[in-house]
């Protein structure tokens, strides 16, 4: 069997070089969402088009996302002999250039390049992988994400895919249990269960068939790592679903996966096609005479879907309803009532690379109770956002700082929030903090499936809690009554703060109504709703104050909290406020110092950006007597 | 309409886990649900109507009338908010008339809320069908009408 | 036998028992509002909470296990049950006086039980929506302001009657209970059999006519041969609402649209009271001994003209068993098999 696979490896190499004449340039162009949002792919054509003109032979490729979403949309050339040169924020325009001057010619422009990758780069750019961004970094989960083209099954063996299933195969099926709990893999959905335990629990019932499901259904606002992993290595993915299904003695598996990820789906149904052909998937593998079967299930919007159980009445044709407790395990009545092993991409992912390089190896990553990386998608009011893996213990402050690059237009650090909607938010005291499952919990946030927001001094926090609330509030499925009504009466109460109609006692109201909400729901989803509340209670209680008794918002984000106003020392009439406010609410004429009518002012901002920074002539005003000035009409006055 | 319908469902069996993948279908091919399609694929599958019905709409993918011809997608992921995306919100729906979740009386524009199309970095976002508009402040929303439909 | 103990009081009960059950055995009220002794449990209300072996758990779901201690009054039961009837309440119809459940009402039971108060309500913020009630259907009426997402009429029209005609509809706050379309009720597959109506907990589900009895009279329902036990209640001399009779072994309460909500001909003018003989191209009203002993005559003399097989008996689907039994007897007895049932035809 491992005969069969090694002529498999062998083919597979013997094409790519086939495929690849490494005498010749290749350029790598970044396609995933976040590259062709940006325009990735007419850059592509552009490419194209130029080497056709210049009648130049070089290769191009369409690979996953490497995590630089800052420098999107990312080109990468390697000339024979020369290390990888990477350059950022590339147009149609920027890319012909980089044809001309680089891969035609000898010139690698150090002006367009962001740096390069390896040793005996040029001197005048930096090198990345060695720079702040990929220092702190440790590849696992995304080795091959924006490096190897997702859409050849062929690049992924010859960097070692497949050779864990390979390996698996050979073993008995205790053994892989005991290498998963071994390596102490906890699950990357959020909880982090131990793989190993689940894992068992499923190879245990005798059932005529069982079922092992991909949880895809990344649902988190601002968390994407799980749409990188499978546009950026499918395969991975895959290769992880038939090690389960061999183990626990499953032939049919699912994808459960949000069907705003398109690229995902295409790039998975290519990669199930080519597992197929190379007898890796479908009837007796490897000749080895297990069968699994993998079909591809698209979600249709609905975030409590990602908790399993709902998941699974989603798949049979339901609302997405939780089963309340008690229930049995899905491990051991899931879909259709058999056992049914649910993981998350990220977790199944890893899987091959523990079989092939052992427990140990992935035990020397991060830390006792949390080993191996976590994956984040870093976003926010951060320099530099984007896909990071780092092993598990780092510093919440190297991420923010070194990865990230620090804070947008040097502003000051307020908080980070990880863990989506189920989360909280950290202050600046927390940044020492270790990133692991348990350190997080602990400190009132979670791990969650890996999303991480930085905010700066100019979010408000009540307004950040609101905004949570308010995404928890739309995602209840509504079945029992502290989550469908709790989050809907906290959610008012933020509205009424935030809006300047907080009452003395609201605090103690909220928190009283989080701990109702977390006792009483049944599944997940309500049982962590109220966390953003709580956690911005806790580190922040004097902004909710703030907003209840003086009605200020100390971030000046609040609507009905701010007044614009158009400071006259500083005006200097030059109109373009005037000009832009959609509502005519500006009036003054030329050399004469405008002025807000606050009653037909609806508060949008635009005035705020229209003034040029060197005036800076339209504020932003809070608290009850600027409101109250605002609303007699005598601002001025205050 | 009739047509569209069976066209959609015609590679179907009939199986209580196809009442996504069925609705899906029915919702390529004509835009929205109407309901001689969910009667159609209770039917199909033989079980209630108001079953049917009860799962659709739970999910926000679905829709029960016809829509604009441009669906405008407001990002408001995380990164989206933090960075102002409610105030593009804001200035769409005043340019537009409606509000989120509607569509225009000319079947134009549709414009409705989403949770993070993953392009953080590009934050606050404008998805409209497949064009993404990035890093966006509210005056640009009429620039963004205006290049989704040369003839707003 | 599990033993279980309850606030201290020793109960033993079936294995697979929930921990309501076992309540309910040792006497002890646990307040509940989506929980139905004729329906699959829901665990949707969260207001049967109760601490069993130290977990805070639904009564209605939770199975007991031997020896299982349970708490129904802690400090923590105690709270996590006020605030879901706080927010039950957060959201629904103010004026228990105009609703037709007043005093019979289920969330009125439990608010009481859990003890709502003033001070604390005037916290919460209250959200209810006004919405016209669905008034298309001729027999009972929906307010959704007083629904509670319950699920007991959804579980009933799919468990008791079979016709599913209403499930959840869309998600989260904005659940409702809704038939294909969000459409009124009589351009659905409803029935109107009431038997939702019956057993939903508050005003939600009402009588497009409510009415409250003086007195009941138990009685049976005359529409067909099933004989459904019922209780009409009466108020002066007039019929005034139907329910069915839990305590009938025939129908143990269920009933169909016509023996619940059909009852108009009772107190109708135009009903028959007194038997009509044909006088002069005239129906006059007669005595039942005129009428009977016209009858006996006139079949008398077709038999003994024409022969027995000239005679024949149609009987109704609204006699009973015993009654149609005695109809083709007597039919018999005159000498022919001419007997048939309009239910056949």
């Amino acid at each position: 069997m491992i005969q069969k696979f090694d002529t498999i490896e062998k083919e597979a190499l013997e094409a790519l070089e086939k495929e690849q004449n490494n005498d010749i340039p290749q350029i790598y162009v970044g396609c995933a969402t976040c590259g062709n949002a940006t325009g990735a792919q007419s850059v592509v054509q552009t490419i194209k088009n130029k080497l056709k003109k210049e009648d130049f032979k070089a290769e191009i490729k369409e690979v996953g996302c490497i995590g630089m979403c800052f420098a999107e949309v990312l080109v990468d050339v390697i000339k024979p002999g020369q290390p990888r040169v990477s350059y950022h924020g590339v147009t149609p325009e920027i890319a012909e250039e980089i044809v001309e001057s680089y891969v035609i010619n000898d010139d690698h422009r150090p002006d367009l390049a962001l740096g390069y990758f390896g040793e005996g780069g040029p001197e005048d750019v930096e090198r990345i992988d060695a720079g702040d961004v990929f220092k702190n970094q440790q590849r696992v989960i995304l080795k091959n994400c924006g490096v190897i083209d997702p859409e050849n099954i062929n690049e992924y063996i010859a960097r070692g895919g497949y050779r864990g299933l390979a390996e698996a195969l050979e073993m008995k099926q205790e053994d892989i249990i005991g290498v998963l709990k071994d390596s102490g893999l906890r699950g990357r959905g959020g909880a982090g269960f131990p793989a190993g335990r689940k894992w068992e629990s499923c190879l245990k019932p005798q059932a005529d068939q069982k079922y092992v499901i991909c949880n895809a259904d990344e649902g988190d606002p601002g968390a994407f790592m799980d749409r990188s992993v499978l546009e950026g290595d499918p395969h991975s993915v895959i290769e992880g679903m038939i090690i389960a299904g061999y183990t626990i003695g499953s032939s049919k598996g699912y994808f459960y996966v949000r069907a705003e990820y398109p690229l995902a789906i295409k790039r998975l149904r290519r990669a199930i096609a080519q597992a197929k052909e190379k007898n890796l998937l479908g009837e007796n593998i490897l000749g080895t005479g297990f069968n699994f079967e993998l079909e591809i299930f698209q979600g249709a919007g609905a975030f409590v879907c990602g908790e399993s159980t709902a998941l699974v009445m989603s798949i049979e044709g339901n609302r997405g309803w939780p089963k309340p407790l008690p229930r049995p395990r899905t491990t051991e009545e899931g879909l259709w009532g058999k056992p049914t092993l649910l993981n998350n991409v990220k977790t199944f992912s890893v899987v091959p690379q523990i079989l092939s390089k052992g427990a140990e190896w992935f035990r020397g990553i991060g830390t006792e109770g949390s080993p191996g990386t976590a994956v984040f998608a870093l976003t926010g009011k951060i320099n530099r956002s984007g896909l990071i893996e780092v092993p598990m213990g780092i510093e919440l402050d190297k991420i923010i700082h070194e990865i990230g690059g620090g804070i947008l237009d040097d502003r000051k650090f307020k908080a980070v929030q990880t863990g989506g909607p189920s989360g909280g938010c950290l202050p600046e005291d927390k940044l020492h903090l270790s990133v692991d499952f348990d350190t997080l919990l602990e400190a009132g946030s979670m791990m969650g499936s890996g999303g991480m927001v930085v905010i700066d001094e100019t979010t408000c926090m009540v307004d950040v809690a609101r905004y949570f609330l308010d995404f928890t509030f739309e995602e209840s499925c509504g079945q029992c009554v502290p989550c469908r009504q709790g989050t809907q009466q906290m959610l008012e109460v933020l509205n009424d703060i935030c809006e300047g109609r907080g009452r003395e006692g609201d605090i103690e109201h909220l928190l009283e109504l989080g701990d109702a909400i977390i006792k009483g729901s049944i599944c997940g989803l309500g049982q962590t709703a109220p966390n953003p509340v709580l956690s911005t209670i806790q580190y922040f209680q004097d902004e909710y104050e703030a907003h209840i008794k003086d009605h200020t918002c100390p971030a000046l984000v609040c609507k009905n909290l701010i007044v614009y106003h158009i400071d006259e020392e500083k005006c200097t009439a030059c109109g373009r406020c005037r000009k832009a406010c959609p509502v005519e609410a500006i009036s003054g004429e030329k050399k004469v110092p405008h002025k807000i009518d606050q009653e037909l002012c609806t508060k949008c901002g635009i005035c705020f950006q229209e003034c040029p920074e060197r005036f800076s002539a339209v504020e932003r005003l809070t608290g009850k007597e600027n409101l109250a000035a605002a609303a007699r009409g005598r601002l001025t006055d205050v | 309409m009739q047509e569209q319908t069976s066209k959609a469902l015609s590679n179907f069996e009939g199986k209580p886990n196809e009442v996504i993948p069925m609705l899906q279908a029915v919702q390529d091919e004509t835009g929205y649900l109407p309901e001689e399609a969910i009667r159609d694929i209770a039917d199909l599958i033989g079980i209630p109507e108001s079953k049917v019905y009860g799962t659709a709409t739970f999910y926000s993918q679905f829709y029960f009338s016809p829509r604009g011809k441009h669906s405008i997608k407001v990002c408001l992921g995380t990164a989206c908010h933090v960075r102002g995306g409610m105030q593009v919100m804001d200035a769409l729906e005043r340019e537009l008339g409606i509000k989120a979740g509607e569509t225009t009386a000319d079947f134009k524009f549709n414009l409705e809320r989403v949770n993070c199309v993953g392009s953080c970095a590009l934050a606050p976002v404008v998805m409209v069908g497949d064009n993404v508009f990035g890093r966006l402040v509210p005056k640009q929303a009429k620039e963004v009408l205006e290049k989704s439909d040369p003839e707003v | 036998m599990y033993k279980v103990t309850i606030n201290g009081l020793d109960v033993e009960v079936e294995q697979g028992a929930t921990v309501f059950e076992a309540a309910e055995k040792a006497g002890i009220y646990i307040p509940t509002l989506c929980y139905h002794p004729d329906l699959p449990t829901f665990g949707g209300c969260r207001v049967c909470m109760v601490e069993a072996d130290g977990k805070i758990v639904t009564a209605c779901r939770a199975p007991v296990t031997d020896g299982m201690v349970v708490k129904t009054d802690t400090e923590e039961v105690r709270k996590v049950r006020l605030t879901n009837v706080e927010l039950i309440l957060a959201s629904h119809h103010k004026d228990c006086q105009s609703c037709s459940r007043n005093n019979t009402c289920k969330l009125q039971e439990v608010s009481a039980f859990v003890g709502i108060n003033q001070d604390r309500m005037r916290q919460i913020r209250r959200s209810v929506e006004p919405v016209k009630p669905d008034d298309s259907n001729p027999f009972f009426h929906r307010d959704f302001t007083r629904c509670i997402l319950c699920g007991i009429c959804i579980r009933t029209c799919q468990e008791i009657n079979g016709v599913a005609a209403i499930d959840f509809a869309f998600r989260g706050f904005h659940t409702k209970v809704s038939v294909l379309g969000d459409k009124p009720l009589k351009d659905s597959q409803c029935e109107s059999c009431g038997e939702c109506l019956v057993r939903c907990p508050t005003g939600a589900l009402y009588l497009a006519e409510p009415a409250v009895a003086e007195r009941e009279v138990e009685s049976v329902c005359t529409y067909c041969g099933v004989g459904c036990g019922i209780k009409l209640g009466v108020r002066g001399d007039r019929v005034i609402k139907v329910e069915g009779n839990r305590d009938n072994q025939v129908n143990r309460g269920d009933l169909c649209v016509k023996g619940r909500f059909g009852f108009g001909f009772i107190n109708h003018p135009d009903r028959l009271t007194k038997p009509l003989i044909k006088k002069d191209g005239i129906f006059v009203k007669t005595s039942w001994d005129e009428a009977l002993d016209f009858i006996v005559d006139k079949m008398s003399d077709i038999k003994a003209r024409h022969g027995a097989d000239s005679l024949g008996g149609i009987s109704s689907a609204r006699c009973t068993n015993e009654e149609n039994y005695l109809f083709q007897k007597l039919f018999r007895a005159m000498g022919t098999n001419n007997v048939d049932h309009c239910a056949r035809l």
